[in-house]
């Protein structure tokens, strides 16, 4: 299985342009952040920031085409091996993990602060675009990093940024929401930090590979069994898998709109990965699933994450928060996909990472143009909106029938792969249920969908269609939603071969 | 015996665990929001020690090379560096939290959680009771047409 794998070292060989990209991709943002100081101008900052997160977009693009072959590439940093050194190893996993990052930084970042401009002084606008792209470098490192304490330090550096951005809401309540999450943050992280000196104690090492490889002597030990338990459950914190969830709904509702949109479908697809890298890279699969059983644990919790959030979701009155509470149910469907323990499962969960980023992209981008319009995104003044803002509102209906899972919408591709994985593994229980829960989506988007469509709207003035700046980004993730629904064949494979990848784990890749 | 003898031998550890205790429970049961950032500051502290304690070789001394001699017994620096980073991380999310205090204070007039909570309670109540009186002033317009 392993010899089919070829491993690209770049630091042995001549380097060319190229070569560095995998540097390159976290460097550019964080380059940028410090240079938004210098720019200053708001016009000139924007334009800067929406360069630099579409050179990241074409480099994570770059990263993947290099790696769908299966081919893994290894990026030591001031050429020291491993494991002296510190590496960044992109497979084909973390490069589509990249890809759904950037591309979603890019495009919600050309649609400006939104509604978090009122929340900023005048002049400083240049403020928000630097803590935006720091939150990318965060995201991007955690992602791409082959090195286990450099996935703590930039998950600091992307949950500390975005901290900020979320105290930029309009009402007090955000800041006490960022408060709650940082809080909640910060032990999440701390959490991952002991699992990790527990690790580093019975290995002596740090880079992923090189522990992977190690652990597998160890992994009996009562040490690795309780840096287990403090990895998952640091990383389940900040995924927001059920019973850890509470800092979610506040944090994503009480955020500018925008930041919800960049947040919603970055942060949380981010730590997904984290946990399956860590889970089935690190510990390998029978460690996690045949001696722990962390299935047993995870797929109750799953289920409970889908129905509670969707019933939470039903009775929401802000459409913001609607959006929130869905987006833990649709967290539990990802973590059902690993809990499923298949290589169907994984690839299922991966599927939806892609397509819910998507959807809750375009979501969060609707409801910043209904923020930026109304001033308020509270389901009274979304009476009647199918009139005033066709565009957005046409934009707000096809991602919301994603999110239900309508054939024809990346929605039904996840769904169709999860209950595909849950019928191989003959849980038909548990297909019913993912069946069952997407009821419950039809019942809270139905219920909006009426408001926008079928109801006089409350107020007479005259409201006009987003401005084009917000409506471009919000149809192309929308538009894209409705692509990837048709032709899924991209999404599919590349999760598909990722899964595969996922499964041979750390140890046995050889790289 | 056997675990009397176990934690003697392992009171580093015990010493963590103390203080990841005290910290967790300060963050989780204070209800001032400074209190909670201290909390917080002492479970990363005790991660800290953890770190620290575990990088320390038993006659071991600090890893420099002395000329001629190669039977000196190094601690482990690599812990130690590592929390060099975790503290500097640590004081960047102190510092984000105290200013997000800062800024509570400034909009509630308080840092207690429980106060805060009961002003939005009101100010959500005060829009629900709006709100209705809305509500009926449209029904009531409805009706006259």
């Amino acid at each position: 299985m392993t010899d089919a794998v070829t491993v690209h070292h770049a630091a042995t060989e001549a380097l060319s342009f190229r070569d560095h990209l995998p540097a390159l991709q976290v460097l550019l943002p964080l380059m940028g952040a410090p240079l938004c100081f210098l720019l200053r101008k708001a016009a000139l900052v924007s334009f800067f920031t929406v360069a630099i997160s579409f050179a990241c977009l074409a480099i994570s693009l770059t990263l993947l085409g290099q790696t769908m072959g299966g081919e893994i590439l290894i990026y030591e940093f001031g050429s020291w091996p491993r494991p002296f050194g510190i590496e960044y190893r992109v497979d084909i996993t973390n490069s589509f993990v990249l890809v759904v990052i950037s591309l979603v930084a890019a495009v919600v970042f050309a649609a400006g602060p939104g509604q978090a401009r009122r929340s900023i002084p005048v002049g400083r606008e240049y403020l928000f675009y630097s803590a935006a792209l720091l939150c990318l470098t965060g995201l991007l490192g955690v992602t791409i990093t082959g090195d286990v304490f450099n996935v703590f330090v930039f998950m600091e550096i992307s949950s500390l940024s975005s901290y900020i951005l979320i105290a930029l809401g309009r009402e007090r309540r955000a800041l006490m929401a960022a408060f709650t999450y940082l809080i909640m943050g910060t032990i999440g992280a701390t959490f991952l930090l002991i699992g990790i000196g527990l690790m580093y104690q019975m290995t002596g090492t740090l880079n992923m590979v090189d522990m992977a490889v190690r652990l597998q002597a160890v992994s009996d030990t009562r040490t690795i069994l309780v840096a287990v338990a403090f990895v998952i459950v640091g990383i389940s914190t900040k995924l927001a898998v059920f019973p850890l969830h509470q800092w979610l709904p506040n944090a994503y509702s009480e955020a500018p709109p925008i930041v919800s949109a960049f947040l919603a479908a970055t942060a949380t697809k981010v730590a997904y990965y984290l946990l399956l890298r860590f889970t089935l890279g690190l510990f390998g699969a029978a460690l996690i699933f045949d001696q722990i059983g962390i299935d047993i644990l995870l797929m109750p919790l799953s289920v409970l994450a889908m129905f509670v959030g969707s019933i939470a979701a039903i009775y929401q009155t802000d459409f913001k928060r609607i959006l929130a509470y869905s987006s833990i149910a649709q967290i539990g469907y990802m973590t059902l996909g690993l809990s499923l323990a298949t290589e169907a499962g994984v690839a299922a969960g991966l599927i939806h990472l892609f397509n819910h980023a998507l959807m809750k992209g375009a979501l969060f981008m609707v409801a910043a143009c209904v923020m930026w319009r109304m001033g308020s995104t509270h389901i009274d003044v979304m009476r009647g909106l199918g009139q005033r803002m066709p565009i957005t509102m046409a934009a707000f209906v096809a991602a919301g029938l994603a999110l239900v899972g309508v054939p024809g919408t990346a929605g039904f591709v996840s769904k169709w792969a999860l209950v595909t994985a849950a019928l191989e593994n003959e849980a038909f229980f548990i297909a019913f249920l993912i069946m069952a829960s997407s009821v419950l989506a039809v019942v809270y988007i139905w219920r909006l969908v009426e408001i926008v469509y079928f109801s006089e709207p409350e107020t007479d003035f005259e409201v006009k269609e987003a401005p084009l700046r917000m409506l471009i980004p919000t149809w192309t993730l929308a538009g894209m939603t409705i692509w990837f629904g048709l032709f899924s064949g991209f999404s599919v494979e590349v999760a598909e071969a990722a899964a595969k990848q996922l499964f041979v784990g750390l140890a046995g890749a050889g790289a | 015996m056997d675990l009397l003898n176990h934690l003697s031998t392992h009171w580093n550890y015990l010493g963590c665990i103390t203080l990841m205790m005290i910290g967790l429970y300060i963050a989780i049961s204070r209800g001032n929001l400074v209190k909670k950032i201290m909390g917080v500051n002492i479970f990363q502290a005790s991660v800290i020690l953890l770190y620290v304690s575990m990088g320390k070789v038993k006659g071991g001394t600090a890893p420099i090379l002395i000329d001629g001699r190669s039977d000196v017994i190094f601690s482990n620096p690599v812990p130690h560096v590592l929390m060099l980073t975790a503290i500097v991380v640590g004081v960047a999310s102190t510092a984000l939290g105290l200013a997000l205090v800062v800024r509570i204070k400034e909009a509630y007039g308080t840092v207690e959680e429980d106060e805060i909570v009961a002003l939005d309670r009101a100010e959500e109540r005060r829009a629900l009771a709006t709100e209705g009186v809305e509500s009926t002033d449209v029904q009531g317009g409805g009706g006259k047409a």
